[in-house]
């Protein structure tokens, strides 16, 4: 069971990982992603290290974290744009560290990069063509982008650079999605976008997750993030310092992991094998 | 009489260097790569064609259906091995690896063909032939179809990169490599498709300047790749149909300078390719790309 092979995570584990689980996790099973022990160099930096982490099928994952912290490296080294020194990743039980980006963008581990990355010389609808040039089967369609994002249809022949940031973005996740992604990796949707436009970006996640799909995401918008995620992993300087469901920490303990202040953590450290 | 001839000339024989500009611009739009041996490949897609011909009795028109399939296999064989790898190191690199091609090249044709000059299809009546406008004005045939042949093949791709699947991937690895990798896209595959294309070109260009004019192992690097250099760079880097504009501006200006002193002809055109360069370095069409 999965909360038992956590339990062997926490033997290992660094002492200054706060994990509050007070039972299994409610999306117990196979995992669909599995990251165990991912370090990832940058040149001589250490960028990630150690990091360990498993989303079940369904899930909205949310990684926190300060700048600097390790976020898109995780995220984009789980895409393969980055090689890890160490761990591995795997999708489904397979493992995909070895996989070019492209290979696992095609098995289904789709990102949605930080700074939309759409392709600028291509109108919108060719960019969501270009999404869907090696889709997997399933319900996401570019028809069905364009019923989810009513807007998109009538522009979809303007360049990318004439839509507003929040349009971008918007184009960005539909791009990913008529790949019909098994787990979508979202980079810090919410980056240069006013409140409003982040709300109603947010406010479609239901809509996605509904399709059958898992969802990892970046957020430096702490609040952002317990607000729509199952399970939150927060990392500081390239370790893990919290990991748990939204309702089972404080904001005291989530501002701890965030910024390291040392005295919280013992407070709130796992005590031992947790009751399923 | 003798200026509007030289004009229209001038305007046909950029069609020629239009087919030599292309690929070129193609391959540097796509994959940033500055291929230093680009001429050295039309002139072995031009020897390619003298020996299809002479060995397997093709009429001459034909033969581009045999080199353009060769030209294009080596195009992408070549880009998915030495070009690559190269890119994979640094820009500098790729463009010491295309100008190492180039002497390659030109050393290997001079060692099995000699430095002896050669055409394709000499004494076709198309080759020959020609027909008078007005009273003073003779304009070949050959020009003619090479220039109807150079909007066709740049409608040609302008279509495929516009409207076909592989088109579109070629103008989104362009744009951005990473997203296109993240769509599941292998850059590396589609830079061999835009290599294939390029080389594709390079091959009706040889075959063009064989017909037009003779081939000598030397002839891609003094004329080929520089024509085809002053054409990309006066109709702005990026754009097809300024390649046409370049091309048509490096012929007009070439027949011009031939007008004035029949010693000018070539420096004529490099002198409009050197004020381009000054005035208008992004070229005189120019093509915006977003960020």
């Amino acid at each position: 069971m999965a909360a038992r092979a956590g339990g062997r995570h926490h033997e290992r584990a660094d002492d200054a990982v706060t994990r509050p689980e007070n039972g299994a996790r409610p999306e117990s099973g196979t995992p669909l992603l599995e990251v165990s022990g991912l370090v990832v160099h940058h040149g001589q930096l250490r960028a990630l290290d150690g990091i360990t982490l498993r989303v079940f099928p369904g899930e909205v994952y949310a990684i926190i974290g300060a700048n600097g912290a390790g976020k898109s490296t995780l995220l984009r080294t789980i895409a393969g744009l980055h090689h890890p020194t160490k761990g591995s990743v795997r999708l489904d039980g397979q493992d995909v560290t070895r996989l070019r980006p492209e290979r696992r963008a095609r098995q289904g581990v789709v990102l949605v990069p930080e700074g939309r990355r759409l392709f600028g010389s291509l109108s919108v609808e060719e960019n969501l063509q270009v999404g869907d040039s090696y889709a997997r089967p399933g319900p996401w369609t570019i028809e069905r982008v364009y019923q989810t994002f009513d807007w998109m249809r009538e522009r979809r022949s303007q360049l990318t650079a004439q839509l507003s940031g929040g349009e971008q973005q918007t184009v960005a996740i539909g791009r990913a999605l008529v790949a019909n992604p098994r787990v979508l990796l979202l980079d810090e949707l919410s980056l240069g976008l006013a409140p409003v436009v982040v709300q109603r970006i947010y406010g479609m996640l239901p809509q996605i997750l509904a399709t059958g799909l898992t969802v990892l995401l970046v957020e430096q918008d702490v609040s952002q993030a317990l607000r729509v995620a199952s399970h939150i992993h927060c990392l500081l300087e390239g370790r893990t310092t919290l990991e748990s469901r939204p309702a089972d920490v404080t904001a005291a303990q989530v501002e701890a992991a965030y910024f390291g202040l040392a005295d919280a953590a013992p407070a709130s450290r796992p005590g031992g094998e947790s009751e399923p | 009489m003798a200026w509007v001839n030289a004009i229209i000339q001038g305007v046909l024989t950029g069609g020629l260097y239009a087919l030599f500009a292309c690929g070129l611009s193609l391959m540097f739009g796509v994959m940033k790569v500055v291929n230093l041996a680009h001429g050295d490949l039309a002139v072995v897609a031009g020897y390619i064609a003298i020996g299809v011909i002479t060995v397997t009795h093709v009429p001459v028109l034909w033969s581009f259906l045999i080199v353009v399939p060769v030209m294009a296999l080596l195009g992408y064989v070549l880009q998915r091995t030495v070009i690559q790898s190269a890119l994979d190191r640094s820009v500098l690199i790729t463009l010491l690896v295309t100008f190492g091609l180039s002497v390659v090249i030109e050393n290997g044709l001079l060692q099995f063909f000699t430095a002896n000059s050669r055409a394709i299809g000499t004494g076709l009546p198309l080759v020959t032939g020609s027909f008078t406008l007005g009273s003073q004005i003779q304009i070949g045939y050959l020009l003619v179809v090479v220039f109807a042949v150079a909007v066709v093949v740049l409608l040609g791709l302008q279509y495929f990169l516009s409207a076909s699947r592989y088109g579109r991937l070629i103008r989104a690895v362009a744009d951005d490599r990473e997203a296109a990798q993240l769509a599941g896209a292998d850059y590396r595959h589609v830079f061999g498709i835009a290599a294939a294309l390029a080389f594709g070109t390079v091959a009706l260009a040889g075959i063009a300047y064989g017909m037009y004019s003779q081939l000598q192992p030397t002839t891609g690097t003094d004329t080929i790749l520089l024509f085809a250099f002053a054409a990309v760079v006066i109709g702005g880097l990026g754009s097809l149909w300024g390649t046409l504009l370049g091309g048509v501006v490096l012929g007009v200006a070439q027949q011009i300078g031939a007008q004035i002193n029949i010693s000018d002809e070539v420096l004529a055109g490099y002198i409009v390719f050197l004020a381009v360069l000054v005035l208008r370095p992004q070229g005189l069409i120019y093509r915006r790309t977003q960020s």
